[in-house]
């Protein structure tokens, strides 16, 4: 099969692949090992599959591979620095944001893009930048949570799990 | 809260954590094999059809293309697919393959090839003939004399009457009903109809399976079920349990969609047949009408009541349609009746109900598991009577409601395909609950407010639901615990966490009796091979049965560690005490070992694995209770409902991870919501899916979401581990009737249809202004 060349960089790292011309960004990292980009819908719909390109939040089912020629990508195996988790990794494990963890690696990638370009979101910024990750699991309480967390950059105050009221 | 306990009661991390927030490989898909292919099914476009001609050799021939199975080269074992104890009170009417089609996605064929896209291309070139049967869509439709009849297969078994299409038929009574009503002061009776709502877990369904280098078969699956899958698949298969050995790695969420065998039976034939890995799994679309949904249903209730508001009698009957297949068809209608009618406390119940088949997606476990509908139906008749009679209804849901040390007789009707165990109630924290929500969302305050001006209309409702916790009698689970070198344990369960955290809830049991530390107790579950058995995560079994077992299989082991240390510190055994990683005595707090001193000792010194495991199962079914308050507006002009606020109380007994088990709540009430307002999968006429992806079929976003207030009532259940009963199910029940309780409050129009839409609504506004003109007129 005819395969094209594709250079780009991956979490900082200078990647060089061979791919077929219309092979989809989704499929291409997951062969190449990045398990943490999930394939939840490969219509655009749920979001597990997001990454960064350039900074911004994309689904990396909607994109042929070739398209990211040149491009940074960010992944959510690149957030951590070595063993250091990234505050949104933290926040997420304190607040109970994960169950399944089949979203979180695009959520913390929408997240991080939002605190990026606004590092103290309100709870309507937060939440439209979640609008495009699906989770089934925690009902976006936790989530929300956990990224208001990081904005303020101070740690939730709980009572001891008691109540929650948003 | 926590009453001392160091680890039980805590908010602690999730233990599988950090692997999924740096997305390292975790889920089923998350492995590369060498020579893996990718299988594929080919749908049936037609809802109902018989094969009469399946031509598969282009398919075979084109390069790329490892196994092609059709009905003429696989085992035909009838079987059921739900995930359920064997043996299963669901009917065998499924088959590998099958000649006959009986909804839109059934099973045609199934092929293995080296790619994706060769897989899809071979499906295109399969020729099928099929002779196309007259389907029937609706229940009433299939219940007609004269109709098309979807079983007609001599060799399925345990359907109660395939002629007339009726998977499943259950007739209960306690007391004397008819006698009741006739001493009722007030007889309210109602229909409501409930839809087809879908798991929409984030992960589809998928398994990856081959034959490992001993020839067994390996299947890798996003399952609830691995021990009944692997019971399932060898009797599917025709090999030896022993020859099967089931994996279930991290899932990407359940909710009972993956309480079912769905893909391990075909995939495992396709590797079988190409002696090759093969992974299948599900699109987005495939999912939604190929894997399994919530049953919808047609419910007559009618229920008698006192001037002062006692209920004295219930009567629910129910038509309920299963789709295809029976999966699970009369065990989650009997739910309808035995977690519904004895919310109450009235002394006469009937339930009676019928499971029908229709040539449609096939029902099957749903989170709620048949209350969701029987409480929506419920909990809006209450309110229509607590209207009629101008009672408050808190005020009779505080007079009627279940309650300490009462005996609930019907659950000893109705189990799971057959008689249950009578339930007595040890823990209840319902009223508490009422009151904290309540109080949570000023019900007193908005309930007596004044009629409103403009266009949108306010209004509040609450809805009170129970469950259960485990299946009485039937589910059971088993742990396994051995100490390493260091003072960690290596727990072993097959119980299957599927993204809800039992592993980190099971690890924080047996941390706590073992006296260490969470990071001290390395988990491994849902691993047929190297674990031993557990039915599965459903029922809202695992923290109660699964947790049953880890405590006691650590009360064993620590046993065995305070002996080891009674030696050491020549300390009777019964003087020493664990916690902090240390064993210490509790007459003489200076003598004192460390758990990893204890370790070293048996290992090397004593020459004794200090380990042990140990089997758990409960007579009953202790229900956690819950109550749900809603805030609406109403958009009288679009029909439009908002929900500004959803209060949920739930008594979980004692949570052993409190954050946890508020994350159980928000995530099944968000469900909720979908299933009040939203969430349907229409088919059209010819029974071919409308909305299958989610732009569609709309589940709630993040900021589609009210307000949520989440609480946590704690009681102390004695039959639980730690007083820990379940949390994850019963939250789901509430926000239908409590939405629909609203909408009352606000406009005053009834909704007995599920999903609420704007169109319903607007509706019932226009009926309701027509009626007060002829009124007028």
């Amino acid at each position: 099969m005819k395969t094209i060349e594709l250079r780009l960089t991956v979490n900082g790292q200078p990647k060089q692949w061979a791919i077929a011309p219309g092979a989809i960004l989704l499929d291409v990292l997951r062969r190449e090992g990045y398990f943490g980009v999930k394939r939840g819908c490969e219509t655009g719909e749920c979001g597990a599959c997001s990454i960064l390109l350039n900074g911004k939040s994309v689904n990396s089912c909607l994109m042929f591979a070739a398209q990211a020629e040149g491009c940074e990508i960010l992944t959510v195996e690149g957030l951590a620095e070595g063993e250091r988790l990234h505050p949104l990794q933290e926040a997420f494990l304190d607040h109970g944001a994960v169950q399944c963890g089949f979203c979180t690696g695009g959520m913390l990638l929408g997240a991080k893009a939002l605190l990026d370009r606004q590092p103290h979101p309100s709870e309507d910024e937060v939440r439209e930048a979640l609008a495009g990750h699906f989770c089934r699991c925690t009902g976006y309480q936790k989530p929300v949570d956990a990224v208001l967390a990081v904005g303020k950059r101070r740690s939730h105050p709980r009572r001891n799990g008691k109540e929650t009221t948003r | 809260m926590n009453n001392g306990r160091l680890v039980v009661g805590h908010n602690l991390r999730k233990v599988d954590g950090v692997k999924l927030v740096t997305g390292r490989p975790a889920f089923t898909d998350d492995i590369q094999l060498p020579g893996l292919l990718y299988g594929k099914i080919l749908p049936s476009p037609h809802a109902h059809a018989r094969i009469r001609r399946i031509d598969t050799r282009k398919a075979a021939a084109l390069p790329g293309v490892h196994a092609v199975l059709t009905y003429q080269n696989v085992p035909r074992v009838p079987h059921t697919t739900a995930g359920q104890a064997w043996p299963e009170p669901s009917p065998y009417d499924t088959f590998l393959l099958d000649s006959k089609v009986r909804f839109v996605g059934d099973r045609v064929a199934a092929v293995a090839a080296e790619s994706r896209s060769i897989a899809e291309h071979a499906l295109r070139l399969i020729e099928v003939d099929y002779e196309i049967l007259p389907a029937v869509l609706e229940i009433e439709d299939a219940m007609a004399p004269g109709a098309p009849v979807i079983h007609d297969e001599p060799d399925a078994t345990k359907i109660y009457d395939a002629s007339r299409n009726i998977a499943g038929h259950i007739h209960r009574e306690i007391g004397n009903v008819d006698e009741a009503f006739r001493e009722a002061e007030y007889i309210f009776e109602r229909q409501f109809r409930t839809h087809r709502q879908q798991h929409c877990m984030l992960e589809p369904h998928i398994t990856i399976c081959w034959p490992d280098p001993d020839g067994r078969l390996v299947i890798r699956s996003s399952t609830q079920v691995p021990f009944h899958c692997r019971r399932q698949v060898a009797m599917i298969l025709q090999i030896p349990a022993g020859r099967i050995h089931v994996i279930k790695p991290r899932i990407g969420g359940g909710f009972g969609g993956k309480q079912e065998m769905l893909l391990e039976d075909i995939c495992g034939a396709l590797a079988l047949a190409a002696r090759r890995p093969v992974k299948m799994e599900y699109t987005r679309e495939e999912e939604f009408y190929m894997a399994r949904s919530r049953h919808p249903q047609i419910l007559n209730l009618k229920m008698g009541v006192k001037r002062d508001g006692t209920v004295i009698a219930t009567h629910m009957k129910v038509k309920a349609s299963t789709g295809a297949y029976g999966s699970h068809s009369t065990t989650v209608q009997g739910n309808t009746g035995s977690k519904v009618l004895p919310l109450f406390r009235a002394q006469h119940l009937r339930f009676e109900c019928d499971v029908v088949y229709t040539n449609t997606p096939v029902a099957g476990a749903f989170r709620g598991y048949g209350c969701p509908q029987g409480f929506f139906a419920q909990e809006t008749l209450v309110d229509e009577i607590c209207n009629e009679l101008n009672i408050d209804p808190v005020a009779f849901h505080q007079k009627n409601v279940i309650r300490l040390g009462d005996l609930d007789r019907l659950s000893a009707q109705l189990g799971e395909g057959k008689e249950g165990l009578p339930r007595v109630i040890r823990s209840c924290g319902l009223p508490e609950c009422m009151e904290k929500a309540a109080a949570a969302i000023d019900w007193k305050r908005k309930r007596a407010a004044r009629p409103q001006a403009g266009y949108r209309k306010r209004g509040v409702g609450m809805a009170c639901t129970m469950q259960g916790s485990g299946i009485a009698g039937i589910d059971w689970a088993s742990a396994f615990l051995k100490m390493n070198d260091d003072g960690s344990f290596c727990l072993q369960t097959g119980a299957s966490d599927v993204g809800a955290g039992a592993d980190t809830v099971l690890s924080q049991i047996a941390a706590e009796t073992l006296g260490v530390t969470l990071d001290r107790i390395i988990i491994t579950s849902g691993d047929t091979d190297t674990t031993p058995f557990d039915v599965g995560a459903y029922a809202s079994s695992t923290t109660i049965i699964s947790g049953g077992a880890v405590k006691k299989a650590a009360e064993r082991v620590r046993g065995q560690v305070l002996a080891m240390a009674a030696k050491m510190l020549d300390v009777p055994a019964e003087n020493l005490d664990c916690g902090h990683n240390e064993v210490f005595s509790t007459t003489n707090p200076e003598r004192r070992v460390s758990i990893g001193e204890v370790a070293l000792q048996a290992l090397y010194k004593e020459k004794t694995q200090i380990m042990d495991g140990a089997s758990h199962f409960n007579t009953d079914s202790p229900p956690p209770f819950c109550a749900t308050f809603a805030e609406v507006e109403v958009d009288t002009q679009t029909g439009q409902v908002r929900v500004l606020h959803l209060a949920t109380a739930v008594d979980p007994g004692v949570a052993i991870n409190p954050m946890q088990a508020e994350g159980q709540v928000e995530g099944a009430v968000t469900q909720g919501l979908g299933y009040a307002l939203t969430e349907d999968l229409v088919l059209d006429d010819a029974g071919r899916p409308m909305n299958a992806n989610l732009l569609d079929y709309k589940i709630f976003s993040a900021k589609d979401m009210p307000r949520l207030t989440t609480i946590l009532v704690t009681t102390n259940e004695p039959l639980g581990p730690y007083g820990a009963k379940s949390v994850s199910e019963v939250p789901i029940n509430g926000p239908a009737p409590a939405i629909a309780n609203a909408i009352f409050h606000a406009v005053g129009v009834r909704l007995r249809k599920l999903p609420i839409r704007p169109e319903d609504v607007l509706r019932a506004l226009r009926e309701k202004e027509k009626e007060q003109e002829v009124v007028t007129a």
